[in-house]
């Protein structure tokens, strides 16, 4: 089996300027790998850096040390120095990425939110917008939304949005902050069985899951974020 | 994707007599990319946009262009006929006040159609429908095709502006604050406007902003310029949310949330 994503001795601290320069370190030392076709959950209390590793994944966030090496086509990269050009390419082709909150854009329509992700993989406009209203549909996201911008959407509502927005692409590699926080039972259902898919379909899956019930049923591998929290200094 | 860049700029500087436009700033664009350049009013945005538009010699450092025959060229070694025909072409320019980009005394239609005629098209049939068809493309009504800008409010002429320089089908667009002095409302129109036009033709553009929002929705990569330097660039999303010099962090802080 692949191991697209490889994470090794990795390291990030926010230094605050405006805070009289003071350096808080969130993760350090974090080694960990994930497979294709499996689901790898980041454990730990709130505050332990699961989102920052997350981030870190994506190339959101910068790392001070350390390597994210990730298989893209036939190349491996290193994110952690990777140049932005390459970042953008590896998001359009490799790494999706469903994060918490939906970012709206003004004026763009939740079916066009959907298939932006596929049309950046390459898909033509007119089946991307296609496949997108089949992931609403499934979503139970009620078709009159469809042609709106999700501005202003209930929480769950562009939490599905969103969902179906990470889901739509093919990429080998797929980051999930809390896809189920903020859904009812029967749409964290649909999204257990779509990340199942994705299993079988090959994709490495990272994720962050406070939902227990969830995290049982998804999870193959968890992996203990508190074991990567550095040494407070005194 | 293709691995050549469109435009380079090495150690591009501008003084004004003793004190600084902007210092020694470097990078490659390429082709499809956005770049926004963020930073308070007088840090040099203006100034290196200009620098790097021919529309004011820098006072040393090298800004070359790949040319539609793939050909390398410097810009500043170009003759002034080579220079004004890439810039009614190849290129566009979008300013901040669009009194300043359109002719107010001559139809919208002919705004449009002018930059055709630049390129040889001398057919007024086809030059009034592309010019209609643009008119459209940015939402102006087909019956306002005859009016003077003169006529237009802030947005619309801002808009008959942008419709002006891409009906050329340029490769690269400056943009010099392009959505300043908008309100809100007609500023989303125009920015989505920008996205879709930007991503539908693939093109490469460069955008002086001081909005952060805008930087985030428009642009791939940023740079932030202080006091005619360039304090920190890279990936727009990562700059925003993981920013590392102290300036680009006041400046993320100082956002207003709503």
């Amino acid at each position: 089996m692949t191991t697209p994503l490889v994470v090794s001795e990795l390291s990030k601290s926010f230094t605050m300027h405006l805070q009289g320069g003071i350096c808080l370190p969130v993760v350090e030392n974090a080694s960990f790998a994930v497979r294709a076709g499996e689901c790898a959950v980041l454990g730990g209390p709130s505050g332990a850096g699961k989102s920052s590793i997350l981030k870190m994944a994506y190339g959101n966030y910068a790392a001070d040390s350390g390597q994210i090496i990730v298989q893209h086509g036939h190349e491996l990269i290193d994110l952690v120095t990777a140049d932005p050009r390459t970042i953008i390419a590896i998001r359009n082709r490799t790494i999706g990425y469903v994060s918490q909150f939906l970012r709206v854009v003004p004026r763009v329509s939740a079916v066009d939110i959907v298939a932006e992700p596929a049309i950046a993989e390459g898909l033509a406009p007119d089946a991307a917008r296609e496949k997108a209203s089949t992931m609403l549909a499934r979503l139970n996201l009620p078709e009159r939304l469809w042609q709106l911008p999700p501005a202003t959407f209930s929480g769950g509502e562009q939490q599905r949005v969103n969902i179906a927005r990470g889901f739509i692409t093919s990429h080998p590699i797929l980051l999930l902050d809390e896809p189920t926080a903020s859904l009812d039972r029967a749409n964290r259902e649909v999204v257990v069985e779509m990340i199942e898919e994705k299993k079988q379909a090959g994709t490495a899956l990272l994720g962050i899951f406070h939902d227990q019930e969830v995290r049982d049923m998804v999870a193959d591998d968890i992996i203990d974020v508190t074991g990567f929290a550095p040494a407070r200094a005194a | 994707m293709t691995d050549q860049p469109l435009l380079t700029a090495r150690s591009v500087s501008k003084f004004y007599g003793n004190r600084i436009g902007c210092n020694d700033v470097s990078f490659d664009l390429y082709p499809g990319e956005v770049l926004a350049i963020v930073g308070e009013s007088g840090s040099g945005k203006t100034t290196l946009l200009n620098c790097l538009s021919t529309r004011l010699l820098p006072t040393s450092g090298i800004v070359s262009y790949r040319m539609r025959d793939d050909t390398t060229r410097d810009l500043y070694r170009m003759s002034e006929a080579e220079r004004r025909f890439l810039m009614r072409t190849d290129w566009g320019f979008v300013h901040q006040n669009p009194a300043d980009g359109l002719r107010m005394t001559v139809s919208a239609g002919a705004n449009v159609g002018e930059r055709l005629m630049a390129l040889g098209d001398r057919h007024y049939g086809q030059i009034r429908e592309t010019a209609t068809d643009w008119l459209g493309r940015v939402e102006i009504a087909a019956d306002r095709v005859d009016d003077q800008p003169r006529a237009f409010s802030g947005g619309m002429r801002q808009r008959l502006q942008i419709a002006r320089n891409l009906v050329t089908g340029p490769r690269l667009v400056f943009m010099d604050e392009p959505t300043g002095g908008l309100d809100v409302s007609v500023q989303a129109r125009l920015l989505d406007l920008l996205r879709g036009l930007v991503q539908d033709m693939g093109l490469a553009a460069i955008v002086v902003t001081h909005d952060l929002a805008v930087a985030r929705l428009l642009s791939h990569r940023m740079m932030v310029m202080k006091d005619g330097h360039v304090v920190e660039s890279g990936l727009t999303d990562r700059l925003l949310d993981d920013p590392q010099a102290p300036y680009t962090q006041l400046l993320v802080s100082s956002i207003l949330q709503v």
